[in-house]
């Protein structure tokens, strides 16, 4: 029913010799929470510059709210809000003026400019603070600030490019809980995360990139069902050889991954499964049993963890 | 005495690496001063001044305001960055040397700098044969002497600002004013009262020492007492700076 | 679908609004200490006026002009202090500000997320220069008549022209920020600046120099300047004035044209 607001076919992105962004489909439709997810280097931060209309694509068809953005890029921009990955406010005015100054950037009336930044302002829980300079905020209240500053136009399209990187775990689960009132606001989200757990609260939809292409589509628990099991048991054993214990715990599980510092079997049912290694008198040092999560379902599609 | 030496050697190391950054500002600059205002304004000063030739009488001017000018230069924005970005002057506190080896050592490298850039223009001058005595070797030490009385003090304000704005409001505001009004281009005889500004401040002193050095006239005992002059603004500005550098390092 | 046709606040119109917004910006930038800057930047050139234009002027008397006309040194020099000060000011700000936002802040990176485009990113920053700049000029013409080194009706048909010669230098300077690469290369600016300054028939007639100097010295852009003013301010203006008119234009188009490239291709990867 609704025309996507970003449609990409064959969407490639080359810096010279390098392809950063190598032939990717994606729709993304109005009102919806959509994420790429991948590891640094996958072409998610190309892909949104793409969007973003500030690097035009090297090949393929994108159209961004119905329009070019090779020909309609000051028009589109004009409906986006963006959110980089490295904030990059303006450390010569205060808060305040950072979010008016930017609206005249749109061409919107000094007064409205004025009315909007204190709403804002209010929403991002920096009313406080906003005749204070940009650089004595710590880094959670400038990135929402930039969250503030991206949606100084009312825009139609939110653009987040890795929204809670660097920030520390108090402060994210901050900037998740105002993304996640404007996605009940009905603000259509496009986000790019390295963050399994963060697609996980933010996202209805996410493609997994890698190597500029991507890899798996649908939604969080579509691509857990399909790539991994329900629950997960990670075991740690004191000697250095995780790799061995793997052949003794062959056929207790769906699948098995060794990794440097620990060894997860994938099964339905992980007290069962634990229950067996211990039967078994495999005695691991710990052993955790957790639910599925997209960092399996990454470790399914690549073999790589994402976070390294 | 020792622990500024290692100051001074960290900073000479940090040179080898930056040098050829300046080494322009530091020749060509003077050279063309030397060139487009001695010769050139110089060739419509018919009369000459005090019955010197005007491009004889400008250079050893121009040599104490470059020994000026660069001692300005080490004592702005890198002592600014080392306080405000690079933070250097914070790890070298770290280390066991007291504040007053940290102003010391870095002074000692800025005078470094101004005899280079005195040294390199007293060659050129000698080459346009606009030296009248052998005295004009006198000009390094005075140029030290007088880098020494702005350095020290500028050193103590650039520690007590936080922002490079504080920077040019001293270089428009004194640096430029100084370096028009000491008796550099003319003579401030014709400043009328106003000249007394220029007596106070130090480049004036530089001026006149080393203009009676180039041209080989002997200052008499008012150059003692100039000497002293600077020597006091060095001195002053040297207690004041370590004192700023304290406020900063030791908290 | 009724977000997509919703009438927005937004507007399109006018590359000239969206450049407003730029120099809008720095203006809301202005910190305290700005002020005594900009003072500082009005009053340079009137210490060169007062030190070399009257302190050594009082050592050289009357000067020749190139059309034969005899001028004090303080009028010979006053105007080409004026057409530096428009370049330096020009400078300063298209050159190291516009650099260390371009690289260091990444502040126009921000802008260009909206409907901002490179060129007026560009054309935003050379108005604000020349705002600036249009200050210092008009303060110091005030002066020159104080000074009764030109008469008032001089002065005002002076002040366009020190405007066009700091729009061609802020072209010049902006084109120049997006050709260097690091802050090391400023040393460079800086000393060709300086150059300029001596050499631009600024201080002595360029008919002072050596015949080979001498062209080289005719075809610099502050000297072009220089030669406009000052035929403005002593009364002396001739075809020659045209041809600087004409060719301060070029360099403003040309310097517009390579900035706003060169930018596409830096910001827009």
């Amino acid at each position: 029913m609704n025309s996507p607001l970003i449609q990409a076919r064959g969407l490639i992105k080359r810096f010279g010799d390098f392809t950063a962004v190598d032939g990717i489909d994606v729709d993304v439709r109005a009102g919806e929470a959509f994420g790429f997810l991948g590891p640094n280097g996958a072409g998610k931060s190309s892909t949104m510059r793409m969007i973003g209309c500030v690097s035009p694509p090297s090949e393929g068809e994108l159209r961004i709210l119905g329009m070019d953005p090779r020909r309609d890029g000051p028009r589109i921009r004009a409906r986006l809000g963006v959110c980089p990955q490295l904030d990059n406010l303006d450390t010569e005015l205060t808060v305040r003026e950072n979010l008016t100054t930017y609206a005249r950037f749109f061409g919107i009336p000094r007064k409205v400019a004025r009315a909007r930044a204190a709403e804002l302002l209010e929403f991002v829980q920096l009313s406080e603070r906003a005749d204070s300079k940009v650089d004595p905020l710590s880094g959670g209240m400038k990135r929402r600030l930039t969250i503030a500053r991206a949606l100084v136009n009312e825009p139609d399209l939110v653009l987040l490019d890795e929204p809670t990187t660097g920030l520390d775990p108090q402060a994210r689960h901050l900037v998740w809980e105002r993304l996640f009132r404007l996605k009940q606001q009905g603000v259509t989200l496009v986000l790019t995360t390295h963050y399994m757990d963060e697609a996980e609260q933010l996202c209805d939809r996410l493609v997994v990139m890698d190597g500029g292409r991507i890899v798996a589509e649908g939604s969080p628990r579509e691509l857990i069902e399909r790539y991994s099991t329900r629950e997960v048991v990670e075991l740690r054993f004191t000697t250095d050889e995780q790799g061995t214990y793997a052949e003794k715990l062959a056929g207790m599980a769906d699948r098995i991954e060794v990794l440097p510092d620990r060894v997860l079997m994938y099964v339905a049912d992980g007290d069962d499964a634990l229950a067996e290694v211990h039967r078994r008198s495999l005695s691991p040092s710990s052993a955790l049993v957790r639910r599925s999560s997209l960092e399996d379902v990454f470790l399914h599609l690549t073999g790589r963890t994402l976070v390294d | 005495m020792t622990a500024s030496a290692y100051v001074l050697e960290y900073h000479l190391v940090n040179y080898r690496r930056t040098w050829r950054a300046s080494a322009l500002s530091t020749l060509v600059l003077p050279l063309l001063t030397m060139l487009g205002f001695g010769i050139g304004v110089g060739g419509y000063v018919t009369a000459g001044v005090d019955g010197v030739d005007y491009l004889d009488w400008l250079v050893p001017g121009l040599i104490a305001s470059a020994a000026v000018q660069t001692a300005i230069g080490e004592s702005t924005w890198p002592v600014l960055s080392y306080f405000e970005w690079l933070k250097v002057y914070f790890a070298q506190a770290a280390a066991p040397l007291r504040v007053a080896d940290i102003v010391t050592g870095h002074l000692a490298f800025m005078l470094f700098r101004v005899l280079l850039s005195a040294g390199a223009f007293l060659l050129v001058a000698a080459f346009f044969g606009t030296l009248h005595s052998l005295w004009a070797v006198a000009v390094l030490p005075i140029s030290a002497l007088t880098g020494l009385a702005v350095a020290a003090p500028v050193m103590a304000y650039s520690a007590s600002v936080t922002s490079d704005s504080y920077l040019a409001i001293l270089m428009r505001f004194a640096v430029l004013p100084m370096s028009l009004f000491s008796g550099v281009f003319f003579p401030i005889e014709s400043l009328g009262l106003l000249r007394w500004v220029a007596y106070v401040l130090p480049l004036w002193h530089g001026v006149d020492l080393s203009r009676a050095a180039t041209l080989g006239v002997s200052p008499g005992w008012d150059g003692l007492w100039q000497l002293l002059y600077l020597l006091g603004w060095g001195a002053a500005g040297w207690s004041l700076a370590v004192r700023r550098f304290g406020k900063r390092l030791v908290v | 679908m009724l977000t997509l046709v919703l009438p927005k606040l937004v507007s399109f119109e006018g590359a000239g609004r969206r450049s407003a917004s730029v120099a809008e910006r720095n203006v809301t930038a202005l910190g305290s200490a700005y002020w005594l800057v900009m003072l500082g930047g009005f009053l340079e050139p009137v210490l060169y006026l007062f030190s070399i234009g009257i302190g050594v002027g009082q050592l050289i008397g009357d000067i020749g002009l190139p059309g034969g006309a005899t001028v004090s040194y303080a009028e010979f020099v006053a105007p080409a202090m004026l057409a530096a000060s428009a370049m330096s000011g020009a400078l300063s700000e298209t050159t190291f500000n516009f650099f260390g936002k371009m690289k260091y802040m990444r502040l126009y990176e921000g802008m260009l997320a909206t409907p901002v485009r490179p060129i007026e990113i560009a054309l935003g920053e050379l108005a604000w220069a020349m705002i600036r700049g249009s200050i210092y000029s008009a303060a110091f013409l005030v002066i020159m008549v104080a000074m009764d080194l030109t008469t008032p009706g001089r002065a005002l048909s002076a002040f366009p022209a020190t405007v066009l010669v700091g729009f061609a230098f802020g072209a010049l300077g902006m084109m120049t920020s997006t050709l260097i690469r690091s802050w090391q290369d400023f040393d460079l600016i800086g000393s060709a600046q300086f150059a300029l300054f001596l050499f631009s028939g600024t201080f002595v007639p360029a008919t002072a120099y050596p015949a080979a100097l001498r062209w080289l010295v005719e075809v610099t852009p502050l000297y072009r300047s220089v030669d406009l003013i000052r035929g403005i301010t002593t009364g002396t203006v001739g075809w020659v004035q045209a041809l600087d008119v004409v060719y301060l234009l070029v360099l403003l188009a040309v310097g517009l044209a390579v900035a706003g490239r060169r930018m596409e291709r830096m910001l827009c990867k």
